[in-house]
């Protein structure tokens, strides 16, 4: 017999995670749909099932420690309508889904479902974010590509949860923000780009840029990142032929039903040549 | 088995069901609700919306789960209140519902735009609208009409 636990408080919920193995049921937007069977019947999970959801000690946004620290269980409208929340993760969360499913979605469930194509995680990579997972014995603290290791593959232990999301508190001079998909809503990405520039008149300081649905898991390269720090913008602009070549083999875009290969592979240079022509 | 408990239009409810059966099969099979519909049943559509704490979800993508403890309001609910007979009226003056299947989840949609925006623009009201798809209108007709109830039904938001 499955069992479904809707524990009260964070202790609660960190003991029933120490003695036994469960799905963490979020906000449900993904998993209901992964596991769905015919109408009228309960989704197949399959195994003991944990609802965080609603557990208030989760749910808040707020500032301290040079961080903007998002309780994981915070829904997404809930993040955009934060007057702390950074405009990148504005622009990304504006254009995931629709207002019915960013009441109850949220970004610990698109960091814990690890998808190639989460849009937040394209965000919380070039922000430098850091999660923050908590068991009954502790908690560590890891960068956004510490915890996500593959497709739907992260290191989280089946004793821990994802307790917050901390993003250092920062401000760019460039910030951009695309998402190809079917439609502006509701879609799923083909391919999508961040990227997050201070610069002054001349010379660029920090560059970062990350691609994603094009990997196994979002590419954001800080090796090609380091030999573009400190150039001038001409000269960003006349390296642009070997900058394209270097993303283009730290890319593995594949064929699916949303997109293929070619396609993800073609607009993902397009988007990065606009930002350094045009952008920067 | 765990009881749910939540207010189910403004009812108090006690539940022994399966926590993680989709609500919108609770209220169609188990409350006999059926307003609310199943579209594509993967949140795309809207179809299958309702108010939880006052704001649209998808009951097609929420478990029962997570409404333990929370007011839950369906169109029947709804379609007794002054802010829904402004709606039904300007869906009905500009043509916003034709074959009328997507209608309860637009209304849902427009009333919890309403409720965060009592005066939305053009661009606000397609944002608020859309998770919910109709293929009879084009859209336009029920962009209009919620202008029209923002703007006939002022005060009541």
């Amino acid at each position: 017999m499955v069992r479904h636990i809707i524990p009260k408080t964070l202790q609660e919920a960190l003991t029933y995670l120490s003695e036994g193995t469960f799905k963490i049921m979020a906000g449900g937007t993904d998993l209901m749909i992964q596991k769905r069977s015919t109408a009228g019947l309960p989704p197949k999970i399959g195994q003991d099932v944990i609802y965080l959801f609603n557990l208030a000690e989760l749910r808040y946004v707020s500032r301290g420690d040079g961080y903007l620290k998002i309780g994981a269980m915070t829904p997404l409208e809930d993040i955009y309508h934060h007057p702390d929340t950074p405009e990148l993760l504005k622009k990304v969360i504006y254009e995931m889904a629709s207002p019915g499913i960013r009441h109850m979605a949220t970004m610990a469930g698109n960091i814990g479902n690890a998808s190639p194509a989460g849009d937040s995680l394209v965000a919380l990579y070039v922000l430098d974010a850091r999660i923050k997972l908590q068991s009954i014995s502790g908690e560590r603290i890891l960068p956004i590509s510490d915890v996500i290791i593959g497709v739907r593959k992260t290191i989280i232990r089946p004793d821990e949860l994802i307790a917050e999301i901390l993003i250092p508190v920062d401000n760019f001079n460039v910030i951009v923000w695309r998402k190809v998909g079917g439609r502006r809503a509701d879609a799923i990405s083909k391919v999508s780009f961040a990227a997050l520039i201070k610069r002054n008149a001349e010379v660029i300081k920090d560059i970062r840029i990350a691609f994603g649905a094009v990997s196994p898991t979002v590419v954001r390269s800080r090796q090609i990142e380091a030999e573009l720090n400190g150039k001038s913008i001409t000269e960003l602009r006349n390296m642009l032929p070997s900058i394209l070549e270097k993303y283009a083999t730290a890319i593995r875009p594949i064929d699916d039903q949303r997109s293929s290969a070619h396609y993800r592979r073609q607009v993902a240079s397009n988007m990065l040549r606009h930002l350094i022509e045009k952008e920067i | 088995m765990n009881k749910i408990t939540f207010t189910l239009n403004h009812q108090p409810v006690a539940l022994e069901l399966d926590p993680s059966m989709r609500l919108l099969d609770v209220l169609r099979d188990h409350f006999k609700l059926t307003g609310s519909k199943e579209g594509c049943g993967e949140g795309e559509c809207g179809a299958c919306s309702v108010l939880v704490n006052g704001r649209v979800v998808n009951s097609c993508c929420l478990p029962l789960g997570n409404v333990n403890g929370q007011e839950v309001v369906t169109i029947e609910e709804f379609a007794k209140t002054k802010r829904y007979q402004v709606l039904k009226d300007a869906f009905h003056d500009e043509g916003g519902s034709q074959c009328g299947i997507c209608t309860p989840g637009m209304i849902m949609a427009a009333e919890s735009l309403l409720n965060q925006n009592p005066h939305p623009s053009d661009e606000e009201i397609r944002i608020g609208l859309s998770g919910n798809l109709c293929r009879c209108t084009g859209y336009n007709m029920i962009v209009k009409a919620v202008h029209l109830a923002a703007k006939k039904g002022a005060g009541l938001w």
